[in-house]
């Protein structure tokens, strides 16, 4: 209820600035956009460029690559980029550069991806909004907040609405804090991807089609591990999958708490998990979606492994899954009224590397269940034995990140 | 001997337009000139557009597609200045270095522009009468001590002056064309930092390099007032490109228009001047795995089969970068149709579609055997 009250309260406001933008949209209003833009251009390592409060409406992308820049805006639902119409850039704000910290300010609508950040060590986004918003649509943009290929990276107390594949994305990235943000009515609301080292901790992801995922894709310069999801609430995750057919997250079944795809060194712990009609966790291989070894670089390896999942808090979920193959498996298991357990697995797995038990799917979690679907028997041979997960793994050790400090 | 020889070249080419002056560019070596005319490397005289004292135009096999503008290329070095030659990158610019590439149309009726493959470009010795084109933008790339820097300058509609527009500019134009029909679209001159989107060929060291002059690319000849000449050859005349062995090995990209070429070549050319400034191992779309430089083989990392990373709603509902056999199912060929900033590849230079590429693309996909088989 709080939450909800909440939303109500930031979207009010919101709706009453953009009419008043709308209605006096005077000349000066309109070359704001190439004010910021000249202010982006000349900035100097150590600038501070300071976004005003007020809807600034921007037709074209925006763009920095000097290094060193601040850009802080008065809060994020007083300072709002307004990308409703964009003709042109593949994004909202793109930003090439090192030592970046942007704060407190919104982007909205973006055509494309809202803010993304192309290579750059120590990165800041904190307290920034992203949101598209119509609500979920396959018409937004794909990615909220999106560094790729980034190192030293503290992405803090965001708010991430409505995006068509992940609210709050990082890719391809070293060392990496993702906190105290909220990820709402995505496809995805929080994507590890190709990452190394990372914390996902203090996040509340709810109404996605898929709370939190770590995952690994083939072909990229680097595969990911080592990430801890810890202290997160995740729930309600049911969100129809709005993605689009191809992209890793399309294949997201709606109800789905946190997902590890063929990522290895995860730890999941100490995380609130509830009312996932599909699953409140999935361990999963891209085996299951598109994936054939024809389609990667011949050293990938597509099998979650050193999967550690304990002490979380599960409730509710499991009770009607997404998807045909899924539905008539949980029907065949536990019946028309029965559920999923709180650990829904694909069961691909690497029957060699599977003997040392480090590399195991562990789950340390009181009763929890885990269910096996046999992917690769075409859920022909589902089983609930736990044996093979009854395990434990030696704990990862907790990012250093100075920038979080 | 040699001497004589190299100067009545070089005569030759400095008369590459009616009319040159003999004057010479300026470099300046910082600060950001407000108008073109301050760097004097092209100036409009008596309505004709001129190429100032050995300032050499230049074209390439296959030139990146944006919205149907010509292009008019020109380089220009500081007097006993020369460029080193490479192979396969960029040629090494001497501090000095002025590149410039001009963005023009051929008018056509009530304020349109005209869709027109003829190459104009080669009609400078005939005189460039702007009469007859509408000069949009002039972009340079200059070699300052510190590295290469982009100034994208924007003509007025008396097409008398070009001035800086660091922050780009979007033009509203109307085009038309014997296969094209009466389109209205937006024009977009890009700002500096989206020149470097191209330009900034590594994404790690963010330098700016010219995109065009490797060995591959101008490896062909041009019409000199003097006659048809190899560019390289007649570049290493003039004394502006060093040390090179003119063999048979030396690369060339197909022109891509060019049906006598193989399809898989032409593919190949245009994919890499399209697109591999960016999908490259070191460019800024390496995040996406996908690298079409052209000597890149057959496999995942062009596109075969391959799963899109971050494509978003540029995958069209399409599962595959590259389906062999099936152009309707390829994520290639939408993202190539696309005109949806949020899409359509490339992500700049362009906001209309390329047919002819797009039917090019599909027919070299169209010819290729096997499936993407599921595991």
């Amino acid at each position: 209820m709080t939450y909800k009250t909440y939303i109500a309260a930031a979207v009010i406001p919101l709706g009453l600035l953009a009419c008043s933008a709308e209605d006096g949209a005077t000349p000066t209003q309109l070359s704001y956009q190439d004010t910021l833009q000249t202010q982006l251009l000349d900035a100097k390592p150590g600038d501070v460029i300071t976004i005003p409060a007020g809807v600034h409406p921007i037709s074209r992308g925006l763009s920095l690559s000097v290094d060193g820049v601040t850009i802080r805006g008065e809060g994020m639902d007083k300072s709002i980029l307004s990308f409703k119409g964009q003709v042109a850039g593949a994004e909202g704000l793109l930003v090439t550069a090192n030592d970046f910290t942007i704060e407190d300010v919104a982007i909205e609508d973006a055509i494309g991806d809202g803010l993304k950040v192309n290579e750059g060590n120590n990165i800041i986004i904190r307290r920034v909004r992203t949101e598209w918003t119509n609500g979920p649509s396959t018409k937004n943009g794909a990615y909220g907040i999106y560094p790729v290929q980034t190192t030293n990276v503290l992405m803090e107390d965001n708010v991430a609405i409505g995006a068509s594949d992940a609210g709050l994305y990082i890719g391809q990235s070293k060392n990496v804090i993702v906190r105290r943000n909220r990820a709402e009515f995505n496809v995805a609301g929080i994507e590890i991807e190709n990452t190394i080292d990372a914390d996902v901790y203090d996040n509340v992801a709810t109404n996605n089609t898929g709370g939190i995922l770590v995952f690994n894709m083939p072909n990229l310069s680097q595969e990911g591990s080592h990430t801890r999801v810890f202290k997160n609430e995740v729930y309600e995750n049911n969100t129809k999958n709005f993605g689009h057919k191809g992209t890793p997250v399309a294949s997201i079944p709606a109800g789905s708490g946190i997902v590890v795809n063929s990522n290895d060194y995860v730890e999941i712990f100490d995380n609130d998990i509830r009312d996932h009609r599909t699953a409140n966790v999935i361990v999963s291989s891209v085996f299951s979606t598109n994936y054939s070894p024809d389609n990667a670089n011949p050293e990938y390896d597509p099998y979650p492994e050193a999967i550690y999942i304990y002490d979380n808090r599960f409730s509710g979920g499991g009770n009607s899954p997404d998807g045909l193959d899924l539905k008539a498996l949980k029907t065949a298991m536990y019946g028309m009224t029965g559920s999923f357990p709180d650990v829904l697995w694909d069961g691909f797995y690497n029957e060699d590397k599977s003997k040392d038990v480090a590399m195991r799917i562990c789950v340390n979690n009181g009763d929890v269940g885990v269910i096996n679907a046999d992917g690769p028997g075409g859920y022909k041979a589902p089983s609930k034995d736990r044996s093979m997960h009854d395990c434990d793994l030696p704990k990862l050790s907790p990012v250093k990140l100075s920038l979080a400090e | 001997m040699w001497k004589p020889l190299l100067a009545a070249l070089a005569l030759t080419l400095l008369c590459a337009c009616r009319g040159g002056t003999t004057s010479q560019p300026v470099f300046h070596a910082d600060g950001n000139p407000a108008t073109l005319s301050e760097w004097n490397v092209i100036s409009v005289k008596g309505g004709e557009l001129t190429l100032s004292g050995r300032v050499v135009p230049y074209d390439l096999n296959s030139a990146l597609f944006s919205d149907h503008a010509h292009k008019l290329r020109t380089v220009w070095m500081p007097e006993g200045q020369m460029a080193r030659y490479d192979d396969r990158e960029t040629f090494a610019f001497p501090v000095g270095t002025i590149i410039s590439k001009t963005f023009y149309y051929p008018r056509g009726q009530d304020g349109r522009v005209l869709k027109s493959e003829d190459q104009t470009v080669q009609k400078l010795n005939a005189g460039f009468d702007l009469n007859a084109f509408k000069l949009i933008e002039t972009r340079l790339l200059v070699r300052r001590e510190a590295g290469w820097v982009a100034f994208p300058y924007v003509w007025n509609e008396a097409q008398t002056e070009a001035s800086l527009k660091r922050i780009g500019d979007i033009k509203p134009l109307t085009i038309s064309g014997p296969d094209m029909a009466v389109t209205q679209f937006s024009y977009v001159v890009p700002n500096v930092n989206q020149c470097a989107g191209c330009h900034a060929t590594n994404a790690t060291t963010k330098k700016l390099l010219p995109i065009g002059p490797k060995a591959r690319h101008l490896n062909r000849s041009y019409d000199y007032t003097s006659g048809p000449q190899n560019q390289l050859s007649a570049w290493q005349s003039l004394g502006l490109l060093g040390p090179i062995s003119l063999t048979g090995e030396t690369p060339k990209n197909a022109d891509w228009r060019d049906d006598s070429f193989p399809i898989a070549q032409r593919a190949r050319a245009y994919l890499d001047i399209n697109c591999s400034h960016c999908h490259n191992p070191n460019g800024p779309a390496d995040t996406s795995g996908l690298n079409l430089e052209p000597d890149v083989p057959m496999g995942p990392a062009l596109g075969l089969c391959k799963l899109p990373i971050a494509a978003g709603t540029g995958t069209g509902g399409r599962q595959f970068d590259i389906v062999p056999g099936a152009p309707g199912k390829s994520i290639f060929t939408y993202r190539m149709a696309s005109t949806d900033p949020a899409e359509m590849m490339p992500e700049l230079s362009r906001s209309l579609q390329d047919e002819a590429g797009v039917s090019l693309i599909e027919t070299w996909i169209a010819q290729m055997e096997g499936d993407c088989e599921r595991g």
